[in-house]
């Protein structure tokens, strides 16, 4: 690990000690504009005596990442900030959104798109951000897969990045139901059969999708419950544990370097 | 890799992050530069492309299309391309599943030290080759229609038939067209040939009822149609069973 700036030593809050005196400001009395001015360092440092969070923060960020690393590298951060910009848009669109397949939902999603300030917009935003994301995450597999990231040690980060991609299709399969026209019944109508054909698991997996063996008024709530809290939920944590092996285990320098640096240890061999 | 191998790849590592730069604030600079560009991107897409609804879902009629997202048409081609019926599962769900095992273990199975792409002839051509196929997949099944319309002419007994006959063989026609059939099944020249079998003679296969029985209870992934409502049914039922 680096060398690392050290913090200045946590204060003991100012009515138990008095700051020691500074050069030319008499016995030490600290005027309230000071305080205002320290008042951002001290509430930084309050959280992290109690939290040690800042000993995390420097190993996140003041990480060494290799030399060479380079554009294909930000494809996997791309892919975060399109699953946040879903998360965000989806919360808007969850506030107006009802899933009742009775009408409800249908006339709800009309509503958004019509009649709500900006609802088209933030709508298209979540329609549109959910083939970036797909295809940002096909990208960063195919960046992983081409650069041998995967293998020792970043075995399991690959695993996760499986399921990442498993969780990130079914997000797209079931928010494809709940505008619950007729493309997102008919098209889900066929994706569920096609589960239905599954091995062992398939006849099950597609009577829990649907809620019972009719694709009824249960289906469209379960689609909305596992679009909406489940799987986001499953992502953002696996998300998380990504990140934290990616930061543990540090970037894969770009394969390339490997032999610039061989010839360059030959030379101080010789 | 071997314990030697392992070893190695970390003290070349470990130099290589140790000659590095800080994540802060250089490659944060790279992301955040990223990150705009993905926004802006979205943003585009979302003002230029909008957010269209279509007519409100009918588990009783006509004029549907059964499609999915665009990322899921390479999915959809591998099931009009695997045609035998006895097939269908192998191609929806076999291909899928066996294509993510590989994937999971691939970190398994391919544990050699070598990084560099062009070392790894096999891992990299195996990448290639994958992706040139889901681009053609996704590309063939973006282009396959679903029509609306049957064009083709009315066999010569139903002619000669006339009547209700001729009546109930002209509206299933019409239902058929508008009920997204074609988009899994051919009948004469029309529609896809897959996933479900042409329907151009089925009436030389499958008796009326036998017709009548796959509509209400078909095997998967064909949709039910029980609900369409009882006089459009007898069309359809009508129609078929006319395709000799
Ligand atoms: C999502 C695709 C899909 C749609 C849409 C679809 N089918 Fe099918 N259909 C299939 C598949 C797949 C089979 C084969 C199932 C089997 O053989 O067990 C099938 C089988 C059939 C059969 C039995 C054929 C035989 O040789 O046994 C008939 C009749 C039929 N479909 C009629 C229709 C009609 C009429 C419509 C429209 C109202 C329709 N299908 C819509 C996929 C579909
Ligand atoms: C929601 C989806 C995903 C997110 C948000 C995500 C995020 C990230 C980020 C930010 C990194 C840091 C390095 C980089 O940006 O390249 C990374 C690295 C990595 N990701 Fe992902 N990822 C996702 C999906 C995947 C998938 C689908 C795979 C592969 C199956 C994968 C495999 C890896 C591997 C092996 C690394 C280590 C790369 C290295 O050290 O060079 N990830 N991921």
């Amino acid at each position: 690990m680096p060398r690392l700036p050290k913090l200045p030593s946590p204060p003991v809050p100012g009515p138990l000690k008095a700051p020691p005196p500074r050069p030319g400001e008499g016995n030490g009395a600290v005027g309230p504009l000071e305080e205002a001015k320290e008042a951002g360092i001290t509430v930084v440092d309050w959280v992290d005596e109690r939290t040690s969070l800042s000993g995390a923060g420097r190993w996140l960020m003041f990480r060494k990442v290799p030399k060479g690393t380079n554009w294909f590298y930000t494809l996997g951060s791309a892919t975060m900030f399109a699953f946040l910009s879903q998360a965000v848009t989806g919360v808007f669109l969850a506030m107006y959104y009802r899933p009742d397949p009775s009408g409800g939902a249908y006339e709800s999603i009309r509503h958004v798109t019509n009649d709500v300030f900006l609802g088209q917009f933030v709508r298209g935003m979540h329609k549109w951000g959910s083939s970036v994301m797909v295809i940002l995450v096909f990208l960063h597999m195919g960046r992983t897969f081409f650069f041998g990231a995967y293998k020792y040690p970043r075995e399991l980060n690959w695993v996760i990045g499986v399921v990442l991609l498993i969780l990130t299709m079914t997000m797209s399969f079931t928010g494809y139901l709940l505008p619950f026209d007729q493309r997102a019944y008919w098209a889900t109508i066929v994706g569920v059969n096609i589960n239905g054909t599954g091995p062992l698991i398939g006849p099950y997996l597609s009577d829990f999708l649907r809620g019972g063996s009719e694709f009824g008024a249960t289906t469209l709530s379960r689609f909305y419950a596992i679009h909406m809290l489940l799987v986001p939920g499953l992502l953002a944590a696996l998300i998380g544990a990504h990140l934290y092996l990616v930061a543990k285990l540090g970037t894969t320098a770009p394969p390339w370097l490997k032999a610039e640096k061989r010839a360059e240890l030959h030379e101080a061999e010789v | 890799m071997n314990k030697r191998e392992k070893e190695a790849y970390l003290r070349d590592y470990a130099i290589l992050k140790a000659k590095g730069k800080p994540f802060f604030p250089y490659a944060v600079a790279k992301d955040g530069a990223m990150a705009c560009v993905v926004m802006a991107v979205i943003i585009t897409m979302s003002l230029v492309l909008g957010a269209e609804l279509g007519s409100k879902a009918n588990p009783t009629t006509t004029t549907y299309v059964p499609r999915p997202e665009w990322y899921f048409f390479f999915l959809f081609e591998v099931l009009r391309v695997i045609k035998p019926p006895s097939l269908v599962p192998l191609a929806t769900i076999g291909v899928p599943t066996l294509a993510m095992i590989l994937l999971f273990l691939l970190p398994f199975y391919d544990r050699g030290p070598e990084r560099r792409p062009e070392r790894r002839p096999i891992a990299t051509v195996t990448g290639i080759v994958v992706i040139a196929a889901m681009a053609f997949l996704t590309y063939e099944g973006a282009n396959a229609g679903s029509p609306t319309a049957i064009e083709m002419p009315t066999p010569a007994h139903v002619v000669k038939a006339g009547g209700a006959t001729l009546g109930e063989y002209e509206a299933g026609k019409l239902v058929v067209a508008q009920s997204g059939c074609l988009a899994c099944h051919k009948i004469g020249e029309n529609g896809n040939s897959g996933p479900g079998p042409d329907l151009t003679h089925i009436a030389s296969r499958l008796p009326r009822q036998g017709i009548a029985r796959t509509l209400v209870n078909p095997t998967a992934p064909m949709p039910s149609f029980k609900n369409l409502p009882p006089q459009k049914f007898k069309s359809v039922v009508e129609f078929l069973s006319q395709l000799k």
